[in-house]
């Protein structure tokens, strides 16, 4: 008994001494917050929206987030191992091209997803391409590749938890994000 | 005052095996004919309990192929082998018998002594000594485990390999390396963002891997060894899918440098980057072959996900898997006659194997959200990632889908297995 014990603290001793040594490493893999110097240029162009919405209308309202506006709307949805995208969404993508073309100086970031099903690499490959279907659509209606950056998410960051089809449905999905979001 | 230090200098450093669990493992299924075994409980030294004996016995029962036999009734409990008594151990059906001793050397050294011995043809099958610190008597209980299995099997053992794997708990994304019974976890890297696809080099000194610290996959290689690394790629776009050619020179990886997600290979150094397949959709997993002359790899070109190989000289590629809709994820066995992979079938996704001679498919486990195949060394068993009672679970299956055990951590979710080499 007291030999087992001996054995259990030698060898935590042992690993102790292992996990020290990565501990050592000049630097480890702690997570690196985002660069934060995007959220003033942000305010800046939302602030540019808004005034510019605001001429026209009078209202002070954001119409990237006014929820009346089919600019607050920023999720394409797509089915299983595929990355078509379908004709329910022509009319989002649509006013978002427009509204870019007319914010050149503008710039969205598109994150593809995927449901938990299947591996994680053809995941990350399949939500890149999601994020790619959405960028040459926009492309397609002028929007200049400068003003858009893709980006995967693969299957590693779920908006819904649960392991059914409706989770499945809603984690299958590109969002298209503006400067700050 | 030295020993209070002493103390929680330990207590510090042990932080990471307190926050993570050791593994435990649950053998679910047997091979057809299991040799019984008698493993006794080695001499020790001023009478301390052995530890040896337990953990070779574990090791072979664990690995499914051995039954290992009550000694306890045996009254003569040989340690060298003038004291064996071949019928004691005949009696009670044992085919192989396992004595030893540990003796004290001077300068805190041990001297391990064991002997294997055919019960039945009362004669002696291996005999071995090691003269070890104390620290590494679990070490040197698994070498005598590989000698066993290996002299009664004909198949080289793996009870001295390591396994790499994922775990996420708290929010926090964990790369570990522990035994391959589970014991003494040692986490690599840890990070609030993700971390996939653990690789190991041939040697067993590095792992690449994925890391989406810097907000989208990059590719890193780590010494475990020294704990330094370094990138090895971070091109724009996708940086993913890491796997070591069999030389331990080149990487083949995932880029979606150019467009969508194709294959490249890469010195390991990170220069010399070679586009390696060129289609209109997803190529990824890449997988060498153990002669390095093939690459095979994932891709939707036929419209879903198939495996196809590409030959690393030519660029030749061709289909391999054709039975079902998805079929992702390839592994090559070491001896390089098997494909594992992962398959989807009407009730889920699992872990399937297919000859590469004959191309019959046969699907191997009885889990339905299986992901992330990995060949032990020896190719007998497949250890994979799946879900058991909603949690993130790592399960192995033998090749021949008869061994099946359940690898569970108390804490959190694990993921993404990765069987290294033997550690040294």
């Amino acid at each position: 008994m007291k030999n087992t014990l001996l054995v259990i603290l030698l060898a935590s001793i042992i690993s102790a001494c292992a996990s020290s040594h990565v501990k050592e490493q000049p630097k480890p893999a702690e997570t690196v917050t985002a660069p934060k110097q995007e959220a003033p240029a942000v305010k800046e162009n939302n602030q540019e929206a808004t005034s510019s919405s605001a001429s026209q209308n009078t209202l002070e309202v954001n119409p990237l987030t006014d929820p009346s506006n089919i600019l607050s709307k920023r999720s394409v949805y797509f089915d299983f191992d595929k990355y078509e995208i379908k004709p329910e969404f022509r009319d989002l993508i649509e006013a978002h091209a427009k509204y870019l073309n007319s914010h050149p100086a503008l710039s969205v970031r598109i994150e593809g997803n995927a449901d938990e099903r299947g591996s994680r690499e053809y995941n990350l490959a399949l939500g890149q391409e999601r994020a790619v279907s959405v960028r040459k659509a926009l492309n397609l209606l002028g929007v200049s590749d400068k003003q858009i950056e893709t980006v995967s998410n693969g299957k590693e960051k779920p908006k819904a938890s649960g392991h059914d089809e409706a989770s499945w449905a809603e984690n299958r999905r590109s969002d298209i994000f503006y400067p700050g979001e | 005052m030295k020993n209070i230090r002493f103390i929680i200098t330990l207590v510090i450093l042990m932080l990471p095996r307190l926050v993570w669990g050791e593994l435990t493992i649950e053998v679910v299924g047997g091979a057809a004919q299991q040799i019984p075994i008698a493993v006794v409980p080695f001499s020790q030294p001023n009478n301390q309990a052995d530890n040896i004996a337990t953990v070779i016995g574990a090791d072979l029962r664990r690995s499914g192929f051995f039954r290992v036999l009550e000694t306890r009734g045996v009254a003569n409990q040989p340690h060298n082998l003038t004291e064996v008594k071949y019928s004691d151990w005949a009696n009670i059906q044992s085919q192989a018998l396992t004595i030893g001793s540990v003796e004290s050397l001077p300068g805190n050294r041990l001297r391990v002594s064991f002997r294997l011995l055919d019960v039945l043809k009362q004669n002696q099958l291996a005999a071995l000594e090691f003269n070890i610190s104390p620290s590494q008597q679990r070490t040197t209980a698994h070498r005598i485990a590989d000698i066993i299995y290996e002299k009664l099997t004909g198949e080289k053992g793996v009870f001295s390999t390591r396994i790499a794997y994922i775990t996420k708990a708290n929010g926090r994304y964990s790369l570990q390396v522990a035994d391959a019974d589970g014991f003494n976890p040692q986490t690599v890297v840890s990070s609030k963002e993700p971390l996939i696809s653990p690789s190991w080099s041939p040697d067993g000194t590095k792992l690449a891997y994925v890391s989406f610290e810097k907000k989208k996959p990059v590719i890193f290689i780590q010494s475990l060894v020294s704990g330094q690394r370094y990138v090895l790629a971070n091109f724009k776009g996708n940086n993913s899918a890491p796997s070591w050619s069999p030389d331990g020179n080149r990487l083949a990886i995932v880029l979606t440098y150019s467009a969508n997600s194709q294959v490249y290979t890469i010195n390991s150094d990170g220069t010399g980057l070679k586009q390696l397949t060129s289609s209109n959709g997803i190529d990824t997993e890449p997988v060498w072959s153990p002669d390095g002359s093939l690459i095979y790899f994932t891709s939707n070109r036929g419209g879903g996900p198939q495996i196809y190989k590409v030959s690393s000289a030519s660029g030749d590629v061709k289909r391999v898997t054709f039975e079902g809709s998805y079929n992702v994820t390839p592994r090559i066995s070491p001896d390089g006659k098997l494909l594992a992979f992962i398959k989807q079938g009407p009730d889920g996704f699992h872990v399937a194997v297919q000859d590469l001679n004959s191309g019959q498919v046969q699907v191997l486990s009885d889990t339905s959200q299986d992901e992330s195949p990995s060949f032990a060394p020896n190719g007998r068993m497949i250890i994979y990632a799946t879900n058991i009672g909603g949690k993130g679970s790592l399960a192995a299956v033998s090749a021949d889908g008869r061994v099946k055990q359940r690898l569970s951590d108390t804490l959190g979710d694990v993921r993404e297995p990765a069987w290294g080499s033997a550690s040294n």
